[in-house]
């Protein structure tokens, strides 16, 4: 088996080769080995990607704005880095769309790393296909097949923001439950128990 | 008292790093001193007469167990070379996690000494090779199968039976990938697993010559002295491979080089230095001398480091015999600023390393901080601006800004992986081909570039938007983000210019190792020697700390 670390160097390598930058090729060695860590076939549609790159053109976008279409495929990993550097200011934005994306599963691994900079999960639509993006310690999806996926004609993120997966009410069911293994106290022991003095005037 | 930090722009330069020394912060005293209470068994040995075979032994504790397992083969002498490109060695070499099966042995049989072109497993955590010292391996073997023990002057030119020629790690050719095995408490230093290799590898070397000898000649032969083996570590030969793991680890560099940084504050900060630690200090001092006396090498460049160091301890040891008093207050603070003022940089850095000895209870806490979770800082801070990142430029690389890369000495190399072995190389880009594919490695240049590139942008504009436009030194604003929370993360020198000595670079991270005898065969690479002096695996129990001074040559 190629260790994730191999997958890395290889990448960085495989995406300076390619014309990227060193600086952008070191970001899509960790993001392929991330996708492979998390069982995303990353290299499988980097390689793909490849093939095609020196001959096709691929729209690089810039500034990411709510909606972003584009007659040529959008390069995954142009508009990851770029998602990536202004997720601060996307996360305002709260829904972006994106049309046309080439190879989208490449764009995910850098919405899984916004997700832990922005510390907010992150839901991802690539056409029928879901991912939810768990702060990059996990990704669920309803998609696992490991095939090359070429193109998403539409891509949307939305920003979740941070709030119970439950009800008040749920809550105050569980949290009934762990009371009853809680002690009650008899008068001594709240005078002495928590070990503090009653006055701490000193 | 508050002592400083040493200034990063002055520890930074290449040749003050290529005069650093073993310490108690090495590596591989840090190995031995977390291993000291662990289980040891041999638990196979099958050799021929000749020496080939397998064999595998193991260090154990609770429910975890490392197996060294061994290859010995049988190679022609003019396939013996120690450079990357050999194909063929004497002995080959991996660490399993866990007790190997019979099945497990016959896989890694087809795999471990094919090295760089075999595939190794998760299971598998570092792999190596060995090649024999022939001249000192066949002089033991003859004599001990005559009953005699070896000529002690001999083995003192040499040191070691074998030479390691590369110890991989970390998911290079399949092996384990280092997030698997980063939460066991006991490899929480750098390197650990590389340091049980190398010891284990040196216990089987004497196993394996006696085991020669005795087939030899049966009735007549000897075992050789347990103190003579204490006394031969094992060799290794570096080359230019390892140069670019200092610049390439960022984080991992400042933490090693922080750890010594804030020994040594510490240790200056001390206002009444105990009787015992003075008594430690000089001690050791006195018996490491032989360590210095005992280092050989053909190398112009080192005799005269060399020949300049014993000079220096002369001065100093005159200086504390004559001049000094260790009952001041803050003495070593006052013995280090004499050091600065008088010694020079191969002498001081002995010294600061010798300071450490008396001192478990500072270098003990250092050694879990030694390493890095790099992933962790290595997103960009996008969010912050050309401002913070002016600052940090002018700040943490001032000296580097200076350099006028417009001048060919100043531009005079390049780094590149070469082909034919995927191994990191320097060549001259107005003599050899292949500039073009140069490595990410010119950081002094590339920040020049980046420095010049934000001199007409808007104090605000963010890095965000910075990089938009300029992805062509994204590697460089990482880096500098990285340097702004850690200080010794950037050499503070030029590493493709025409005065570089990349063996510098290499001695450097072989010090942090705890090597000694650093034998430069050339500017590019250099022989050392690992563990001469230590305790072996049977005595590891009662192990000394100061082991590394106890050498009989």
């Amino acid at each position: 088996m190629i260790s994730l670390s191999e997958i890395d160097t290889t990448v960085k390598r495989a995406t300076k080769a390619v014309g990227f930058s060193w600086g952008i090729a070191e970001e899509v060695g960790k993001s392929i080995s991330l996708l492979e860590m998390f069982g995303l076939p990353g290299l499988k549609n980097l390689n793909q990607y490849f093939k095609l790159y020196k001959d096709k053109k691929f729209q690089n976008v810039s500034l990411i704005s709510k909606s972003n279409s584009s007659k040529i495929s959008y390069c995954p990993i142009i508009s990851g880095i770029n998602f990536l550097d202004q997720v601060f200011t996307l996360n305002e934005m709260t829904e972006i769309d994106f049309e046309n994306v080439a190879f989208p599963i490449l764009f995910i691994p850098f919405l899984s790393k916004s997700s832990e900079i922005v510390g907010k999960k992150i839901f991802l639509k690539i056409d029928e296909r879901k991912y939810l993006l768990n702060f990059n310690h996990s990704i669920f999806s309803n998609h696992l097949d490991s095939d090359v996926i070429d193109k998403a004609k539409k891509l949307k993120i939305i920003f979740i923001d941070n709030e119970n997966t439950f009800s008040e009410g749920e809550w105050d069911e569980l949290y009934s439950l762990s009371k009853k293994t809680f002690v009650e106290e008899s008068e001594e022991l709240k005078q002495t128990a928590a070990g503090a003095g009653l006055t701490d005037n000193d | 008292m508050e002592v400083q930090l040493r200034d990063p722009k002055i520890v930074m330069k290449l040749s003050k790093l290529g005069s650093f020394h073993q310490s108690k912060l090495s590596f591989l005293r840090s190995f031995l001193k977390e291993f000291k209470n662990w289980k040891h068994k041999r638990d196979l040995f099958e050799l021929d007469e000749d020496g080939h075979g397998r064999a595998v032994y193991s260090l154990s504790k609770n429910n975890r167990t490392y197996s060294l397992v061994c290859f010995a083969n049988k190679i022609k002498d003019d396939e013996r070379s120690d450079r990357v490109i050999a194909t063929k060695w004497d002995t080959a070499f991996t660490l399993h996690d866990g007790i190997p099966t019979k099945k497990d042995l016959d896989r890694l049989y087809q795999d471990v000494p094919k090295q760089e072109v075999g595939r190794l497993s998760y299971k598998e955590l570092t792999l190596s090779r060995a090649n024999k010292s022939i001249r000192i391996f066949n002089h033991v073997v003859e004599s001990l199968s005559q009953g005699n023990q070896p000529d002690k002057n001999k083995l003192m030119d040499v040191g070691y039976l074998y030479r390691t020629t590369a110890v991989y790690g970390s998911g290079k050719f399949g092996l384990a990938d280092r997030f698997r095995i980063k939460n066991r408490e006991e490899i929480c230093g750098p390197f650990r697993l590389e340091m049980m290799l190398v010891y284990l590898v040196r216990e089987f070397t004497f196993d394996q010559v006696n085991h020669i000898a005795k087939q030899k000649n049966p009735r007549k032969a000897v075992a050789l002295d347990k103190d003579i083996c204490r006394n031969l570590g094992i060799g290794n030969s570096t080359g230019l491979g390892m140069a670019p793991f200092i610049v390439n680890h960022p984080t991992l560099l400042n933490n090693w080089i922080l750890s010594k940084e804030i020994s040594l504050k510490k240790i200056r900060e001390i206002e009444n230095v105990k009787d015992n630690e003075v008594e430690l200090f000089k001690k050791t001092l006195k018996k490491s001398l032989k360590n210095i006396t005992s280092w050989n090498t053909d190398s112009e460049f080192q005799k005269k480091k060399i020949f300049g160091l014993l000079k220096d301890m002369e001065k100093l040891i005159n200086f504390i015999n004559e001049d000094f008093d260790f009952k001041g207050k803050y003495s070593f603070n006052e013995l280090y600023l004499w050091c600065e003022k008088n010694l020079k940089d191969e002498c001081i850095e002995y010294i600061v390393s010798l300071m450490m000895e008396p001192y478990d209870d500072i270098i003990t806490p250092l050694i879990k901080k030694m390493s890095s979770d790099e992933e962790k800082y290595f997103n960009i801070p996008t969010q912050k601006n050309i401002e913070n990142l002016r600052n940090i430029l002018e700040n943490n690389y001032s000296e580097i800004i200076k350099i006028d890369f417009s001048k060919k000495e100043n531009n005079q190399n390049f780094w590149f992986i070469s082909k034919n072995k995927e191994e990191p190389r320097l060549a001259d880009r107005y003599l050899d081909y292949g500039s073009d594919l140069e490595q990410p490695l010119a950081i002094a240049r590339d920040i020049k570039i980046l420095y010049e590139r934000i001199s007409s942008k808007k104090n605000s504009l963010s890095i965000g938007k910075f990089l938009m436009e300029n992805n062509d030194l994204r590697h460089v604003v990482r880096r500098a983000f990285i340097s702004e929370n850690f200080p010794y993360a950037e050499i503070q020198d030029n590493t493709i210019g025409s005065k570089l000595m990349p063996i510098d670079m290499l001695r450097l991270k072989l010090s942090f190792f705890g090597a000694v005898k650093f034998d430069p065969r050339s500017d590019k690479w250099l022989r050392i020697c690992m563990f001469q002096g230590a305790p072996l695996l049977n005595d590891l129990k009662s192990l000394d700390d100061g082991w590394i001074y106890n050498s009989l040559n």
